[in-house]
């Protein structure tokens, strides 16, 4: 793996930039690997680098049936934060977000993490409380985040509407000064190449068709790129869970719906926060190249189109018009869907199966992208010691029988 | 967008005019004594979904019509409403819409 630096960049100038070359491999499908990951998303290749750095794993392959990081990863908004309400939620959400702090250094690669800080907005007396009991929740986890009043949410984010003649007025906002955004495509780029680099094979346009099992343990999974031995698989597709699972036999408590998100034409910087407004159904953040993204509420119905629809899009819009009235003359440039997986109480699923090698990462419902650092981490760890790791055994498939649900459809609300 | 007609008073509209039930046809465990239900089936009927790449049987109800439920086979992936049936009448036994459904009686769901 070439390395990056000041360094590498200046003598790549001098060259015109016409030798940085491929930054991972395409090899061809091996016969057989010690572990199987489907889908090379930020969970999946997260999962392949930890079980290569951690785990001393590295004759594994990630198959993935389109292309790299074109599934939800390069879809969301790219929210960071770790203010969620239940304990469980709270160790894996803030084990990702402390792992993205030194992300860039870790892979040598750009994240672009930028720690802008996320207002959760209060706009009724239901969600003021709600949010203070979070806070409470979070100041004894050890979670740094604090409920501030109206006026400091309009001078962190001078463009906000914080009038009293509205709908919803601002009653306040819970504040997690080190939530915030990074690039998305860059966490999958950079697994990947940090991946590669360690030896695992990331073979793309490679599509599982079946999964071959022998008394009741994995054996290998069939692809349209010939079969491929392997005693241990880990099914990380979003989107595609239930599809993957029934290849399995194992039936799944997921519900695809469609999420779907906005940016506007670019402007000048108005924003340097990200402020989610979760009564109204709206969030919004400036990227770098001063759009601003939006995203709003999930569809209401099963959806696997990858595609928004335009009653969510006026939903979002009306609400953002409201709290943020300068941009009520702006123009949307893009507007996209993603398939998600949302389970019954809005959690996660990490977990092993009664089928013997065979584990599963999905669930994420609305709010993966923050979780992939931690995701990949407790997974890689779960996978190599066919055990649940400890941040991860709480987000087990037998939480659905023994009725211990992590309820985070509450604290979460609409925007993830 | 969906495009929705009720079957019941023929209103057509989009999904802002209808509000969506859910999966159809699921049946609570039939038991008079709770201790005869298994895990198993109460996880099934709580949390397990069919959720097809395809046709899929939903309740719908008519929001800003006549306010009467009714049952609906919907295309998960173009999003076309293939047909419609009242909310008393069971599944069609036209299609098996979905592989997973018929293997609800062999118990194999999600595990450890």
């Amino acid at each position: 793996m070439k390395r990056y630096s000041i360094f590498s960049l200046a003598r790549n100038a001098a060259n015109y930039h016409k030798d940085w070359g491929p930054v991972w491999r395409s090899p061809e499908p091996k016969a057989e690997y010690d572990a199987v990951i489907v889908g090379a998303g930020g969970h999946g290749l997260a999962t392949a680098y930890y079980l290569a750095k951690n785990h001393n794993m590295t004759n594994i392959a990630v198959l993935e049936k389109g292309w790299l990081g074109g599934g939800n990863t390069g879809r969301n908004t790219t929210i960071i934060r770790s203010n969620y309400l239940q304990d469980e939620s709270m160790a894996i959400y803030e084990l990702a977000r402390s792992l993205y702090e030194n992300l860039s250094q870790e892979l040598n690669y750009n994240v672009m993490f930028s720690p802008r800080g996320v207002l959760m907005l209060c706009q009724t007396e239901h969600e003021l409380r709600a949010f203070k009991r979070t806070s409470h929740a979070n100041r004894l986890a050890g979670t740094e985040a604090r409920m501030i009043d109206r006026a400091e949410v309009k001078r962190l984010c001078p463009i906000i509407n914080d009038r009293d003649d509205c709908r919803y007025p601002i009653l306040g906002a819970y504040y997690q000064p080190r939530g915030g955004t990074a690039r998305h495509d860059a966490i999958a780029w950079g697994y990947a190449r940090g991946a590669d680099a360690m030896g695992v094979d990331i073979i793309q346009n490679c599509e599982v068709v079946g999964i071959d099992q022998n008394a009741g343990r994995i054996t290998g999974v069939r692809t349209s790129r010939g079969e491929i031995k392997t005693t241990k698989l880990a099914v990380v597709v979003a989107g595609s869970t239930t599809q993957l699972m029934d290849m399995a036999g194992v039936r799944m408590p997921i519900e695809s719906v469609s999420l779907q998100a906005l940016v506007s034409e670019p402007i000048k910087p108005v924003i340097d926060v990200v402020v989610m407004a979760n009564t109204v159904h709206g969030y919004m953040s400036q990227s770098d190249k001063g759009e601003l993204v939006i995203g709003g509420g999930a569809d209401p119905y099963n959806n696997f189109s990858q595609r928004g629809s335009f009653p969510a899009v006026e939903h979002t819009v009306t609400a953002l018009v409201e709290t943020f009235p300068i941009i009520s003359r702006l123009r949307m440039l893009r507007q996209w869907g993603g398939t998600v997986d949302m389970t019954g109480d809005r959690s996660p699923i990490i977990s092993m199966t009664d089928i013997g090698g065979l584990f599963v990462n999905c669930g994420w419902g609305t709010g993966g992208f923050k979780a992939i650092p931690g995701s990949g981490w407790a997974f890689a760890d779960t996978i190599a010691n066919d055990r649940p790791h400890p941040i991860a055994a709480p987000f087990s498939l037998n939480r659905y029988m023994i009725g211990h649900s992590i309820d985070e459809s509450v604290a979460a609300a609409v925007a993830h | 967008m969906l495009m929705i007609t009720c079957p019941v008073c023929g209103a057509e509209g989009d999904e802002t005019d209808f509000h969506c039930g859910g999966q159809a046809h699921i049946s609570r465990p039939a038991s008079t004594d709770p201790h005869n239900v298994s895990d198993d089936a109460q996880r099934d009927y709580l949390y397990i979904r069919n959720n097809p790449k395809g046709l899929h049987r939903e309740m719908w109800m008519c929001a800003r019509g006549c306010g009467k439920w009714f049952h609906a086979e919907r295309d998960t992936v173009t999003l076309e409403f293939k047909s419609y049936y009242g909310i008393t009448e069971s599944a069609p036994p036209s299609s098996s819409p979905n592989p997973a459904a018929s293997k609800t009686t062999k118990k194999k769901s999600a595990g450890r």
